[in-house]
Parts: structure tokens; C-alpha cells; sequence
């Protein structure tokens, strides 16, 4: 069994890595334009701190409504590590992130020890108060005005979006293969535990609280990874960007996507977030419709988008291995049935 | 005006915050206590409250006469959208997984925020609320409007009708039965699904009669109004043990009168985390809350 797990790790890093040059050569040869190029990245970053969220909300079971306010602290740690200290882009995001984890860490301390739905309303006064704090430390933030002049990821100016692009998919497969892998380990599987019945699973031996408390740091982490691309890809930050509103969307996009569903996610981002730009005569009333949206998913189609494909996940080495069936393996019975 | 007055000022500034504050935290605790969902969208029905008073009030002007009126419409409409929200969108999810009821509610909230942004009538600016013109008594240095007046009789008015309900009718005495064990009332023949409507209505009325009171204390109303006093709200529900009544009013002047203190002698941006860190504090020391009685998930 280790030889085909290990045929299918190397089939999707094959795949991925195809996938990455193939879209690279088309940005880079402007087949796909500057302005998709600039959606796609968007989405990337959307999805990734959809995936974050949906490792909370989705696969443990606690509603977060704060991930915006996460997705800032990522973004100015970031802005602030690269502009004032000096440090390379790379670590900033990554420390960006760390400094988020850091405030779930202290967000979850007191929440996630209760049963009960604390979690949604805190993180709901956190994203609120990260704001307010943001709009005063004008020593970092520069206030309600916001901070300009962020170092984009390269300065050249071709080169940009072939460049945001690609480092935006490469966090994008980072954290995809991150959760999926967690979620097939020992602790991903309390995680999913605690969602299905947190008594049952404190019954069974599982540190209920430990579990929780992984799963948010975590998510917050990745959230933070989410601002961290941010921050440079747009170059401007203000703390009205994180607003509750922002919150909501990645809550939609985990929503419609499929809660507890990988695939689910990084669909619907991607789908949203393009028509998001499509969208966007439709103003004001779009605040209207995505509420909406959540209410009739959550009457009538709970688990979402994937739920309609049977809850499943979209796998690089399983489409592979359905390729290669179909063109050169074709079984028996399917023989027969040509005849 | 020496420390003693000011500290007294901010006592009876806090005391009329805390009462709204109560107001709408017994909507809250209402709720949660029968069945089990934080409603988000309860704040937003105490910005629907303000705005119906609104439109009364300038269409008849503004007597203290008018203001009895404004009461006697906006509480019952509200009432009616409660019922019709618990109706349409909160019933169907009742054996749902508590996260979906959870994101409905947050949907819910969200669309009344933004449908009143985007209505002709309502809009996203903020309007001036038609009030009584100011009157201050004196009393010992300290100013006591009659804004502040009105406030608190009408919180303490409508609360003792509340307490009344709940604890001398007979539905009150089904939702105390909900409250306690929603399958034992329903075996023993209550009407769970009215109860619970009722009870939904209650708090809205509730919530739209802290709406007018809130938009006369600060002469504004706007679509996101809500927000914030229903966040407060909530914590002072859980400050008093959330599922408790007298736990919910406590909460709530507790909350004014914290409030009001950081405002006036530490700053006026901190006075919403004060807020937050009761939250904290609160769910780390005493999570049951003040008046809460802790009770044991039965499997």
C-alpha cells in the first residue's frame, strides 16, 4: 500500500506542477489577460482564507464570523515586517500568519473552553475591534487613511501579475494540501469527530478543547497567510477592507462550496469571486442577494454545492488514474459493453 | 462639579443606556432559553423598531402623545416580523445541526441591514430622529433629562408587564415549561410551536420598543444601527446567565453603567472593548453567568 500512496503523491505533484507551468506560460504569454489574471489571484487569496474557515467552521463545527478581521492582522504584520524592518516577503507573510495564529490562540483560550456558540459572537466582536484598533494605531496602519506604497511582490512591471499569480497558487496548493492531509491524520479525524458529537468524541478519549483549539489557531494562521498575500498584491490597505461584510463572503463562499468539503471551497471562491467583477452593476443590491443565498442554501440544500455530488472530493491522482483508465486500461466489462 | 456629581452623572447616564440595553437583551434570553439559538438578527429588529417610529413620528409630529403611538405601532409590527422570521427561516431548521440555524440567523441579520440600505424610503444615510425638545431637571448637581426620564419608565414599565407575562399568565408559565424541557411540555399537551412564536414576538416587541427609546437617547437612525446594541446585548444576556430573565436586566444595567463609566473617565473608543473584556472575563471566571445556573450537557 506505502508504493501506491506513493505513486499518487508523485502523480499529483506531477499534475500540480504541469497545472502550475501550463497556466503560468498562458499568463505570461497574456493568452489569459491581465485583468482575469488579477481576478484569479484574488480568488486564490479568497479561497485561502475560505479553506482556513472552513477548517473551523466546516470539519470542527464552530462558527467563526471574524476571519476578515484575522485576514487583517496577516496584512498589516506583513505590510509592517517588509516596510518597516525590512524583512524579505516571503518570512513576512509566513510571519503575518504567525501573528494571526497568535490571535486565535488568545481568542480561543477563553471561548473554545465552553460548549455553545460563544465562538461565533467573539469572533464576531474581535473582527469588530481589530478594526476600530487598526483605524487608531496610526503608527503602523496610518489610521482611517490606510497605508499605501506596500512593496508589491515584484517591481517589474511585466512580470507582476505572472508573479502575484504564482505565488498566490503556490499558497493556494500549500494550504489545499495542508488540510486535506490533516484531514486524513489521527488529529484530523478528531477534528471531524468534534463536529459530528463533541460528547461522543469527549466520551471516546478526545481533548474535546485541545482539538478545537489546534483547529482555530490554525485557521486563523491560514487567514493570516490570506492577508499576507493581500497586503502586497494590492499594495493599499485600510481597515474598511476587513469589515464584517468581508467576513460574511468568505462565510458564503464556504457555504455554498459545501461546508466540511475542500473542493466545495476553492469552486465556489473562485466562482464567486468572479462573479463578484461580473457582478458589480448589480452595487448595493448584492449585499441583498448573498444573505439570501445563505438562508435558502441553508433551508433547503445544507451541505452546499458538493453536497449534490455526494459530499465528494476532487482528487489530482484520482483523476489520473480515471484518465488512464479510460485511455489505455479499459476493463473487462467495459470491453464487453462496447461490443 | 466634583467627582462624587460626576461619577453620580455617569451612574444615571449608565442606568438609561443599561436599560435598553436590557430591553434587548430579554429578547436574547428569551430566545436562547427555549430554543437555544443566538438570534444576530434581534439587533437589526431594534434598528426596524427605530425606523417605524421614525416614519410616525414625523408624519404626526412629535408629543409625548405621538411617542405612546409610535410604542403602539412599531411593537407590534416588529412582533409580527419576529414571528414571521422564527416562521419562515428558524422553525424548518429546528432539528438541523445548531451551525445552520446559527448561519441562517447571520443571514438573516445581514439582509435586514442591507434590504433597509437598499429600500427608497430607508437608504444608507444616517436621518435625525424627531425627538421631544430637551428638557434637564437638576437634582443635587447632576442633570437628569427627560429623554433619560422616558427611558427609564418605559424600560422598567414594560419589564414589570414582562414579568408579569411570564411569571401570573398561563403562557408564561408554558414558555418557563419550554424553557425547563421542551419534550416533557410537549408530552404534557403544550403547544411548543405557539410558545415558541410568542416568545419570538415578545422579544421583537421588546427590541422595537428599545429601538424608538435608543433613537430618541441618540437622536439617529441608520440601516446598521443595530449592530452594536445588539452585540452588547448579547453580552449582557450571558453577563446575567444567559436563559435568565432577571439575569438579562441585570446584565444589561450592569453593561450601561460599565459603559458609560469607561467612557467618561477613560476614553470613548474604549468603551466598546470594555464591553468585549466583560465578554472575556465573564466566559473565563463565571461562564454560567451571574444569575445562570450551570446545568450539565445530559446525553
Amino acid at each position: 500500500m506505502q508504493s501506491e500512496r506513493q505513486k499518487k503523491t508523485i502523480t499529483s505533484i506531477i499534475l500540480l506542477v504541469l497545472g502550475f507551468v501550463f497556466l503560468n506560460a498562458l499568463v505570461a504569454m497574456r493568452i489569459i489577460d491581465e485583468y482575469t489574471t488579477q481576478v484569479l489571484t484574488i480568488g486564490a487569496i479568497n479561497v485561502v482564507v475560505a479553506l482556513g474557515l472552513n477548517l473551523i467552521s466546516g470539519f470542527t463545527g464552530q462558527l467563526a464570523l471574524g476571519h476578515a478581521g484575522f485576514m487583517a492582522v496577516g496584512a498589516y504584520t506583513t505590510a509592517a515586517l517588509v516596510m518597516k524592518l525590512g524583512v524579505p516577503i516571503f518570512p513576512a507573510i509566513f510571519g503575518g500568519g504567525l501573528i494571526s495564529a497568535l490571535f486565535g490562540l488568545l481568542i480561543g483560550l477563553p471561548t473554545l473552553r465552553l460548549r455553545g456558540d460563544y465562538l461565533a459572537i467573539v469572533t464576531l466582536g474581535f473582527g469588530e475591534i481589530i478594526r476600530v484598533i487598526m483605524i487608531n494605531l496610526t503608527e503602523i496602519t496610518g489610521g482611517p487613511a490606510g497605508l499605501k506604497g506596500i512593496p508589491p511582490f515584484t517591481t517589474n512591471f511585466y512580470w507582476r501579475p505572472v508573479v502575484s499569480f504564482a505565488i498566490a497558487y503556490l499558497f493556494l496548493v500549500l494550504v489545499i494540501t495542508l488540510i486535506s492531509n490533516l484531514l486524513k491524520s489521527s488529529p484530523g479525524r478528531a477534528i471531524v469527530s468534534i463536529r459530528e458529537d463533541e460528547i461522543a468524541a469527549n466520551a471516546m478519549g478526545i481533548n474535546v478543547f485541545y482539538y478545537k483549539m489546534f483547529a482555530f489557531t490554525l485557521s486563523a494562521f491560514i487567514a493570516g497567510l490570506g492577508g499576507g498575500l493581500y497586503a502586497p498584491f494590492f499594495g493599499y490597505l485600510s481597515p474598511n477592507m476587513f469589515n464584517f461584510q468581508k467576513s460574511v463572503e468568505f462565510l458564503i463562499i464556504v457555504v455554498l462550496g459545501g461546508m466540511g468539503n475542500l473542493t466545495g471551497t476553492v469552486l465556489a471562491g473562485f466562482g464567486l469571486t468572479y462573479l463578484q467583477e461580473f457582478l458589480r452593476f448589480l452595487q448595493d443590491y448584492r449585499l441583498v442577494i448573498y444573505p439570501l443565498i445563505l438562508i435558502v442554501l441553508m433551508l433547503f440544500q445544507p451541505s452546499g454545492l458538493m453536497g449534490l455530488f455526494g459530499n465528494r472530493e476532487f482528487s489530482l491522482a484520482g483523476l489520473a488514474e480515471q484518465v488512464n483508465q479510460l485511455l489505455f486500461r479499459k476493463d473487462p466489462a467495459e470491453k464487453a459493453g462496447e461490443k | 462639579m466634583g467627582v462624587f456629581q460626576q461619577i453620580l452623572q455617569q451612574m444615571i447616564n449608565g442606568l438609561s443606556l443599561g436599560s435598553i440595553y436590557a430591553l434587548l437583551a430579554l429578547g436574547y434570553t428569551m430566545v436562547y432559553g427555549i430554543v437555544k439559538l443566538i438570534n444576530f438578527a434581534h439587533g437589526d429588529i431594534l434598528m426596524i423598531g427605530a425606523f417605524i417610529g421614525y416614519f410616525v413620528l414625523t408624519k404626526i409630529g412629535v408629543t409625548p402623545g405621538t411617542l405612546i403611538i409610535a410604542f403602539l405601532i412599531s411593537m407590534p409590527l416588529c412582533a409580527l416580523l419576529g414571528v414571521s422570521m422564527e416562521k419562515i427561516c428558524y422553525k424548518p431548521l429546528r432539528n438541523a445541526p445548531r451551525i445552520n440555524a446559527l448561519i441562517t440567523a447571520i443571514g438573516l441579520s445581514f439582509f435586514l441591514e442591507n434590504g433597509a440600505r437598499v429600500l427608497p424610503a430607508i437608504g444608507p444615510n444616517p436621518r435625525v430622529f424627531p425627538t421631544l425638545p430637551p428638557v434637564t431637571h437638576h437634582l443635587l448637581g447632576v442633570g437628569l433629562s427627560r429623554v433619560q426620564i422616558i427611558i427609564f419608565a418605559v424600560a422598567v414599565g414594560l419589564m414589570l408587564i414582562l414579568n408579569y407575562i411570564i411569571n401570573f399568565t398561563k403562557i408564561g408559565k408554558a414558555m418557563r415549561a419550554v424553557s425547563y424541557d421542551k419534550g416533557a411540555s410537549y408530552l404534557m399537551g403544550i403547544n411548543v410551536d405557539r410558545v415558541i412564536s410568542f416568545t419570538f414576538a415578545l422579544g421583537s416587541a421588546l427590541a422595537a420598543a428599545a429601538g424608538i427609546l435608543f433613537a430618541s437617547a441618540y437622536p439617529q437612525v441608520e440601516p446598521y444601527m443595530g449592530i452594536m446594541p445588539g452585540l452588547k446585548a448579547f453580552i449582557a444576556a450571558v453577563l446575567g446567565g444567559i436563559g435568565s430573565i432577571p439575569g438579562a436586566m441585570l446584565g444589561g444595567f450592569i453593561l450601561g453603567v460599565a459603559e458609560t463609566l469607561a467612557k467618561g473617565f477613560l476614553s470613548s473608543q474604549m468603551a466598546d472593548a470594555i464591553a468585549f473584556g466583560l465578554l472575556i472575563i465573564i466566559l473565563v471566571v463565571k461562564p454560567a453567568g451571574i444569575l445562570g445556573k450551570s446545568i450539565d450537557e445530559k446525553v
